[in-house]
């Protein structure tokens, strides 16, 4: 197999942004959690939420770690590898990436020393501060970086010289360009969206062994109010981010869709092939007038085809309309969680449906494959353009020689898999731990006998961060 | 009056760029200095002096780079893919280094040695990339139009080489010299021992490249023996020697905890700014000045009113973190 330097350049990027992204996505849902857990110990004084928050701050650590230098990585990438991207869209995308390192990376590291380290030096108050600093700093950094995404997918405000560089116009519709806000929500929704299912899942996991695990039952409890309410939100949002996409990006719509032909009404293609090739989707089983229910609110409006746009803007159906699929039906099976914990929950039975706790267990790791997914399918669904319509991926890439990407594409595959995969294990490591360990029986809890706790549960050290 | 934007925000990521040499320096210089001990306690405590601020540290490189991403957007569209290599040595060596300080303590003690090694040769390629990417900047770069048109192996020169170890000894004396201010007894007494071969062979290469310089660009001979520029470069040397000799009783004299960490800053700060001059104004040496890599006036405004009312702040939180963490770093006060 022969690879042009683009595409090792662009293996490159998918495979550094995955990685990075499944760590902001977790720190950012994880921060706020932390921030929510301090809140309710002050409040209420109860120790387990304490427990808790020391708990999930050792995986927080863990994990913003991974984030921020994978994060590195990427500041440096858009130089060594899309210089010719770098040198046209940096008069406007350059100062909002600035807004976020001056804005929220400072913000975020500069107080995480206190959150993880500070507790006995600055008192529980300020320490509060500092945890609600560093949630807020994770969210407004992905404010900033969705802000220069949408603009890649959706540019505005801009005009171009001479030298074929994009040059800022109007600072305000560049950064509420007409995709951000939509991109914005879905995907802080996303992020809560991920941690709640990672911390349903340790709960589901520890209520499984001991299902009067106190500390277990509160964060079994909490990640499912999250989930109950903001799983049906996701799929509102989603649904209004696709309808501003057909607006502006018809052609992702008519791939992920899988549509080649304009149709009015269009069937909804539930499942099937999409074949760039013959440029039809094979095997497909259709729902009618449901396309054109969901995208255009009609029963009988049209849904573009791909056939409308020329064939070398198209982007890759066959991959956009899979991942598609997969980052929706993620989204069904956790509103289906959501709704099957309020049962449960009006019933009593919470703590006690064992069936609800594996399927939390199982469903731990869904949000990072939706998260991912999603991305997939808006990114590829970008291409072949750097900037949507006006850059074209092949004219954005350095002049540098294939080998050299190669090299540093095979480094990074081995590097990220020695290095996050062993974050990884550590945080599994941890999560299997029991919260509860080393305080005593909560008040109006029976003691539990030795025998039926669990063996993490009796080594005092299991605490780390005090 | 309309201002000069390109010249400031030049000094603002100079600024950046010179605050992220200072304090990752030391840092970096803490995992250069690793294996001068094999004691694992010692070694936790190194750590742990820089364990709450290494983050904040390290978001001035990215400041750095976005910032050139940002105003000097040829500069950087340029410059990275000269140095791919020095780059990419780099950020695996930062990822190496940066994850060791949570896997550290989180390793059994049979993995343990595997994550200081990690520390170790991650804080050494990175620094070592730094200086080899500096040396390669300063020789020039090859371009033509708007785009690098050198080969991948360009930046490898014995120059470049020699500035790479340069930069590694200064960063091990700035390491040094924090551990003598932030540790007490035994730790601090082994560390006074081992700034001293530090600190000679930084003045050494400091030598070295002030001899080396003006072969590489004639133009500096000028700069630095002809009126009236040689008001502004003969300061340079002299400073040097003065701040090299208040490094040393600093690192000598028992009584004296901080004082050659801070002379170490000064002397960085020193030859920073006579690397400055040399290069000033070129921001892209020998190709491209500030002015002409410069995004439009319209992206450098935007930036810098965020920057003048955000740089302070940042400065300010982040001197309250280190206010937090003051003192001497005890072995009780395990964090982890």
């Amino acid at each position: 197999m022969d690879f042009s330097a683009v595409d090792l350049a662009r293996f490159q990027f998918a495979f550094t942004v995955s990685f990075h992204i499944i760590f902001p996505a977790f720190s950012i849902g994880l921060a706020s959690y932390l921030a929510v857990l301090e809140g309710m110990w002050l409040w209420t004084k109860r120790e387990v939420y304490l427990q808790l928050f020391k708990y999930w701050l050792t995986i927080f650590a863990i994990a913003f770690g991974m984030g921020v230098v994978s994060g590195v990585v990427m500041t440096y990438q858009f130089g060594t590898n899309w210089a010719e991207f770098s040198d046209k869209t940096g008069p406007v995308l350059g100062p909002v990436i600035g807004y976020e390192v001056l804005t929220a990376f400072f913000l975020e590291a500069g107080f995480l020393g206190i959150m993880l380290f500070g507790m006995n030096r600055v008192g529980k108050h300020l320490h509060f501060a500092a945890t609600l600093i560093v949630a807020f700093g994770t969210a407004l950094s992905g404010f900033w970086i969705l802000s220069v995404n949408s603009w890649m997918q959706t540019p505005a405000g801009f005009s171009i010289n001479e030298a074929g560089q994009f040059i800022p116009e109007d600072w305000w519709e560049i950064i509420f360009n007409p995709s951000f806000p939509y991109r914005f929500v879905h995907m802080m929704l996303a992020a809560y969206l991920t941690t709640a299912f990672v911390v349903a899942a340790v709960g589901a996991y520890h209520l499984l062994k001991d299902k009067t695990n106190q500390a277990a039952r509160t964060m079994f409890s909490m990640a499912l109010w999250l989930i109950a309410f903001v799983a049906p939100a996701q799929m509102f949002a989603g649904d209004l981010h696709g309808l501003n996409t057909l607006e502006h990006q018809p052609a992702k719509i008519a791939a992920m869709e899988g549509h080649f032909e304009t149709q009015s009404p269009a069937p909804l293609i539930l499942f099937g092939w999409p074949d760039m090739e013959r440029a039809e989707t094979l095997y497909k089983i259709e729902v009618p007038y449901l396309s054109s229910i969901i995208l255009t609110h009609t029963l009988t409006g049209a849904v573009p085809g791909l056939k409308e746009f020329p064939r070398e803007d198209w982007p890759n159906a066959t991959i956009v309309f899979w991942s598609f699929r997969v980052m929706v039906g993620i989204g069904l099976l956790m509103t289906l969680v959501g709704l099957w914990s309020l049962w449960n929950r009006y019933r009593g039975t919470l703590f006690d449906n064992r069936a609800l706790q594996r399927a939390a267990l199982v469903m731990g790791p869904s949000g990072f494959i939706a998260v991912l997914a999603g991305w997939i399918t808006t990114e590829v669904g970008r291409q072949p353009f750097t900037v949507y319509g006006l850059l074209r991926t092949s004219d954005s890439v350095s002049p540098i020689d294939a080998p050299a990407v190669a090299t540093s594409l095979t480094i990074f595959i081995v590097v990220y898999f020695i290095v996050f995969g062993t974050g990884i294990a550590y945080i599994l490591k941890s999560m299997r731990k029991s919260p509860h360990a080393s305080i005593g029986p909560e008040p109006g809890i029976p003691t539990r006998t030795a025998g039926i706790t669990p063996a993490p549960a009796l080594t005092p050290d299991t605490v780390e961060k005090d | 009056m309309e201002l000069d934007y390109p010249l400031i925000w030049g000094l603002l990521i100079a600024f950046a760029i010179f605050a992220y040499v200072c304090l990752d320096g030391f840092d970096l210089g803490i995992g250069i200095l690793y294996p001068t001990t094999s004691d694992q306690d010692e070694r936790s405590l190194m750590m742990n002096t820089v364990a709450p601020v290494w983050d904040g540290n390290e978001t001035w490189l990215i400041l750095g780079g976005g910032g050139l991403f940002a105003v000097f957007p040829l500069a950087y569209a340029t410059i990275m893919p000269a140095l791919y290599m020095p780059i990419l040595l780099m950020l695996i060596g930062l990822i190496f280094r940066g994850v060791a300080f949570e896997y550290r303590f989180k390793a059994s003690d049979k993995r343990r040695p595997y994550w200081d090694l990690a520390f170790f040769l991650g804080s050494l390629v990175a620094a070592l990339s730094q200086g080899v990417a500096l040396g390669a900047l300063i020789q020039g770069i090859e371009i033509e139009g708007r785009s690098y048109a050198g080969g991948w192996f360009d930046w490898l020169t014995p120059f470049s080489v020699m500035t790479g170890f340069a930069l590694v000894s200064g960063y091990a004396l700035l390491g040094a010299t924090w551990l003598i201010m932030k540790l007490e007894g035994t730790a601090q007494e082994h560390f006074r021992r081992v700034a001293r071969p530090c600190a000679l062979l930084l003045l050494m290469f400091i030598g070295i490249v002030s001899i080396w310089m003006p072969f590489i660009d004639p133009g500096i001979v000028r700069l630095w023996f002809s009126m009236p520029y040689v008001l502004y470069t003969v300061p340079v040397p002299i400073a040097v020697a003065a701040l090299a000799f208040v490094i040393w009783r600093g690192i000598t004299y028992d009584h004296h905890h901080a004082t050659a960490f801070l002379a170490t800053l000064g002397l960085f700060l020193v030859t920073y700014i006579g690397l400055g001059i040399n290069l000033y104004p070129y921001v892209v040496p020998h190709n491209f000045t500030i002015w002409e890599a410069a995004a439009p006036d319209s992206s450098l405004k935007f930036l810098l009113v965020g920057a003048v009312v955000l740089i302070p702040m940042i400065l300010a939180y982040t001197g309250y973190a280190y206010w937090v963490f003051r003192g001497k770093t005890k072995s009780t006060e395990g964090y982890h």
